[in-house]
């Protein structure tokens, strides 16, 4: 078989798998990650209305809407319950900050036994590490680019 | 007689008996449809140890002391072990069989383990090498679910073509003396890829492995299907299983009658969430160990084609944009009563 026919034949196959993986269905998907994703944003709101009605200003609002749902998420991730949360919501669960705290956490506890170092140390961002590096990467080039337009005097 | 088999099989003239087997797993595999025939079901996941690499050594090491004890043997008489898992260097038979002081030879296959170091042990066996010999993998859920995919406690959605991987570990003595249940002959196969990508759905990878493999295998020894009570692959899965009878189909032998897959039997796909089946190199030993076997001793069962297979990736070729080659070892099981 020489490697025309090899390609033919591996394209082929693959379009026949294709038709013969089951998926996951994309409707349910997205209404369950709908579903979850709101809980999880209606309980981020309660936390900001209880902080403003304590008389905070807006930053500190914010910041402590955060600071809880983080905290929540990483103990229902040490008791394994997260999860269960991604397993029915999806993106619903993942993409809020919740889903962040629990991709931090997750090689926190699982790597942990290869050491402070070695293994928290350097394995604790292997899920997050991307979000962080290309967030403040993107971050910096707005900056850059902010900069530049206020030099040029565009804005 | 002829040993050497066509293309690249082998057909034993002298006797290799499967003395005894002895298969160990955790709660979910001791929940599934084979439950009540395995030896020891561990409630513990982690075994009473500290990390999951020492409990998936602890499981190995379980099932060789056990294996030895139903066959009556002391350490001493084995004369080599063959032993795998799917851990990086493999770890798990390195640190679990440490103790035995047995003369080790490890093996690698991914989850065809069972069946390379099933063939290799028959191969000393009847070569007159050794008299006795143990052949043991293992795999665990989590210690896989850290080697290749995630921490465990991290949330994601697994697709419907994944496999879980079970946690347990077979052994088996193989020896000249005689018994019931023999390995009359064994189809080593070849790494075949046909440029699948997707390493969350193994059963599409490994397919075409294991219909070259079965395929090559009845060719060798001119058989058809007919010839066995069943062909029994290791972890293809209900995705797998369907691609490798339409596969087999194109290439003229209809097996759809007799196979059957390991991976599909150890776990109930509706109620235990397992989507595509079972999967890793325990799956294939502990069903060898604790069904397939039993129905051979049973004479519910003559002769049949065992045929683990393997998906050859690591996490390094998966990033890298390389696919998932397969392979499959085919092992003739019978009962030489009937």
């Amino acid at each position: 078989m020489n490697e025309k026919e090899k390609q033919e034949r591996n394209q082929q196959y693959n379009q026949y798998i294709k038709q013969v993986t089951p998926t996951h269905n994309l409707a349910a998907n997205m209404c369950r990650a709908f579903i979850i994703g709101g809980i999880i944003c209606v309980i981020g709101q309660a936390i900001m209305n209880y902080c403003k009605s304590l008389g905070m200003d807006k930053d500190t609002q914010g910041a402590w809407t955060s600071l809880i749902l983080v905290l929540a998420a990483v103990v229902l991730t040490g008791f394994n319950i997260y999860p269960s949360l991604v397993k029915f919501g999806g993106a619903g669960a993942l993409v809020p900050i919740t889903g962040f705290a629990n991709s931090v956490a997750a090689p926190a506890i699982e790597y942990k036994k290869e050491g402070q170092v070695f293994g928290i140390g350097c394995k604790i961002f292997t899920i997050a590490g991307p979000v962080i590096l290309y967030g403040i990467f993107t971050s910096w080039v707005l900056g850059l680019l902010y900069y530049i337009l206020r030099v040029i005097g565009v804005i | 007689m002829a040993q050497i088999m066509g293309k690249q099989s082998i057909k034993f003239d002298t006797r290799v008996g499967i003395l005894n087997s002895a298969s160990i797993v955790s709660k979910k595999e001791g929940e599934g449809p084979l439950g009540e025939l395995f030896d020891v079901i561990c409630e513990d996941p982690i075994f009473g140890c500290e990390s999951w690499e020492e409990a998936e050594s602890t499981l190995q090491k379980e099932a060789v002391t056990l294996v030895l004890g139903k066959a009556r043997l002391e350490k001493e008489n084995i004369r080599y072990l063959f032993a795998g898992d799917l851990l990086g260097q493999t770890i798990a038979s390195s640190f679990g069989l440490l103790d035995f002081n047995i003369p080790l030879f490890g093996v690698y296959g991914a989850c065809s383990t069972c069946g390379e170091a099933l063939s290799l042990g028959a191969m000393a066996i009847a070569g007159g090498f050794a008299d006795h010999v143990v052949a043991v993998t293992s795999s665990h859920f989590a210690s896989a679910e850290k080697q290749f995919r995630f921490p465990l406690e991290y949330g994601n959605q697994r697709p419907l073509s994944a496999s879980w991987t079970v946690t347990g570990s077979g052994a088996f003595v193989l020896s000249k003396e005689y018994s019931d249940i023999q390995i009359t002959g064994i189809t080593p196969g070849k790494i075949v890829d046909y440029g699948v990508k997707d390493s969350l759905n193994m059963g599409a990878c490994m397919a075409p492995a294991a219909t070259d493999t079965i395929f090559q295998s009845l060719s060798d020894f001119d058989y058809l299907p007919d010839e066995y009570d069943k062909i029994i692959t290791g972890d293809l899965g209900y995705v797998g299983q369907e691609i490798l009878i339409k596969l087999l189909k194109e290439k003229g032998y209809d097996i759809s009658k007799q196979h059957m897959d390991c991976g599909i039997e150890i776990f109930d796909q509706d109620n235990q969430d397992t989507h595509a089946g079972g999967s890793g190199c325990g799956c294939s030993a502990v069903t060898l160990s604790a069904y397939i076997l039993k129905q051979l001793q049973n004479k519910m069962w003559k002769k049949v084609l065992f045929v683990p297979t393997g998906a050859l990736l690591s996490t390094i070729s998966y990033n890298e944009g390389k696919s998932v080659p397969g392979i499959a070892h085919a092992v003739i099981i019978e009962n030489i009563t009937m």
